[in-house]
């Protein structure tokens, strides 16, 4: 990836995670993690890991985020005015916050994190190559995913079900 | 190299351009041609000069269509309501539009054509995974109809944005099925690969075309594609006997316009998509790189020129013919109730698309087993 766009793209995706926690409307927080998640797509795109990328835009920016406004309509939460939170969260918030950027930054200065990006071979991050590995190396992996969003999907449509009796009730209703 | 960048820049704004062109194309005929469709005269006034008429030429409104009532809506006032997120309002229209017009540029229109020594290929962006690519940006064009929904400050509005994100959402499923399906027969993500495999022909006569070899996807995805393009008869989030205009109730003026464009543009693109899965895209039946090979043994030679156009003309007829059909299908049908389009989509669309590719992967197995 080309430095300049590597600057581009790590300055909107920093300004844009910074959106997400300093506005005050949820809608426009989503908006900016929405800018987020597709500035690291991009990213993920540039350092040729093509399908990660798209499969982020598609499912994160596109379906997971689109829920997440779902969910912000759904509680019709308001722009939040005035100070949020007591002294003693803002305390704790403060202390919590230390802790986590001093833990960040002493991790960062580890000697072994200083790795030169060497470049991998090409078409490492093509579709054919990560089917090849989730379907081989990683095969016991996958299955149990997906056997954990299969049984996930079937607990949602049994938790939406609405009892036998109430349907009854309303035959040929419109919701 | 430069001539691959210069070449590419062109093929993007030539892409962007057909598309465009076509949405004008589909302004006319929503008006004209649902006149035709439903025995009105439809649009026929104001032309300039009057020099048609002294010719004897009817008049189709062309002008007026086209040029007069585009200029009406750039001029009219820009109204945003009041309480409406100002921002958000503005920016909806144009989150809408983006994502369409940059899908156009994947789309492969023609093969490649060699002028003066270098093969150009017919397509501005030739990405690996395009197939991917475009399920991104249709998973993206949702903010545009959600947002204008919601930052209108108007209950309509809202009603509208929502029922247009639940919608696509949910078509979007079918349509990924289907073009899984695709996927597996042709065996590639690159839509100029996709095209290049529906070359050919089985029996002697009949073209590969996605068409004969998925027809179950291609009824998939072509109402998938429809109800993604909200147009009749999945035209629920705009239905104006409910929500008076759906998500853009509170737009007026450009902004107005620029949704109007994204529906012509959508319809468009889903235009483009059939024909390049299921049509055969730049493919002409029998005609292979040296010329016509007709079903019964007869050969006509032709050269590489006239073939690379000829694939051009096929792309843009078929792509046409499409446009028309679809908006056959929106002057003719009448619109679902909610449930009815919920239903159609998760209770029909979904399984028949799972119970489609798992017929596909069961046969391409097959198939590559055997040989």
């Amino acid at each position: 990836m080309a430095i300049w766009l590597f600057v581009f793209l790590a300055v909107i995706s920093i300004v844009s995670a910074l959106g997400v926690v300093i506005q005050r409307n949820p809608v426009h927080c989503l908006l900016a993690l929405v800018l987020t998640l597709l500035a690291l797509a991009v990213m993920f795109i540039a350092l040729d890991a093509t399908v990660v990328g798209f499969l982020q835009i598609i499912v994160y920016a596109g379906a997971i985020m689109v829920l997440f406004l779902f969910v912000i309509w759904l509680l019709n939460l308001q722009a939040e005015t005035g100070p949020t939170g007591g002294l003693a969260l803002k305390f704790f918030g403060t202390i919590a916050t230390a802790a986590l950027v001093a833990e960040l930054w002493m991790f960062l200065l580890r000697p072994h994190l200083k790795i030169k990006y060497v470049g991998e071979a090409a078409g490492y991050g093509s579709l054919s190559v990560l089917a090849q590995k989730l379907f081989t190396d990683y095969l016991v992996a996958f299955e149990a995913t997906s056997i954990l969003l299969l049984a996930a999907i079937v607990g949602a449509v049994a938790l939406a079900r609405r009892p036998p009796t109430q349907r009854e009730s309303a035959p040929g209703s419109l919701s | 190299m430069t001539v691959e960048i210069i070449s590419s820049i062109v093929m993007s704004v030539l892409m962007i351009l057909i598309g465009l062109q076509l949405s004008v194309f589909l302004l006319y005929f929503e008006r004209k041609g649902s006149a035709l469709i439903q025995d009105r005269v439809g649009a026929n006034r104001a032309g300039i000069t009057g020099l048609g008429k002294k010719l004897g030429l009817p008049n189709l409104g062309i002008i007026n269509t086209l040029v007069f009532d585009p200029i009406k809506m750039f001029t009219k006032e820009d109204f945003v309501p009041d309480g409406a997120d100002k921002f958000l309002h503005t920016l909806a229209p144009f989150l809408a539009l983006f994502p369409v017009m940059i899908t156009f540029v994947v789309i492969p229109f023609g093969d490649t054509i060699s002028i003066g020594g270098h093969e150009i290929q017919l397509q501005a962006a030739n990405l690996n995974a395009a197939v991917l690519y475009l399920l991104a940006t249709i998973g993206i064009g949702v903010y545009g109809v959600a947002l204008a929904g919601w930052s209108s400050n108007n209950r309509w509005s809202l009603l509208g944005g929502i029922r247009a994100t639940a919608q696509m959402i949910s078509y979007e499923l079918a349509m990924g099925l289907a073009l899984i399906a695709v996927i597996t027969t042709y065996g590639t993500l690159d839509l100029q690969e996709i095209v290049r495999g529906q070359g050919g022909v089985y029996f002697g006569w009949l073209p590969r075309w996605g068409l004969f070899t998925q027809p179950l996807a291609f009824i998939i995805f072509m109402t998938a594609g429809v109800a993604e393009s909200k147009r009749v008869p999945f035209d629920l989030p705009e239905s104006e006997s409910e929500l008076i205009l759906g998500y853009f109730t509170e737009y007026s003026g450009g902004k107005q316009a620029v949704f109007m464009l994204t529906d012509f543009a959508e319809q468009a693109l889903v235009a483009m998509l059939v024909t390049t899965f299921f049509l055969g895209g730049w493919q002409v039946p029998w005609l292979y790189r040296d010329g016509f090979h007709l079903p019964g043994g007869a050969f006509i030679v032709m050269p590489a020129l006239a073939v690379s156009i000829a694939g051009i003309l096929a792309f843009l007829i078929k792509v046409l013919a499409l446009c028309v059909f679809l908006g056959l299908v929106r002057w003719t049908l009448p619109r679902f109730r909610y449930d009815q389009l919920m239903r159609l989509g998760w209770k029909v669309l979904v399984p028949l698309g799972l119970i489609n590719l798992l017929v596909t992967a069961f046969l391409v197995v097959a198939a590559g087993s055997a040989s």
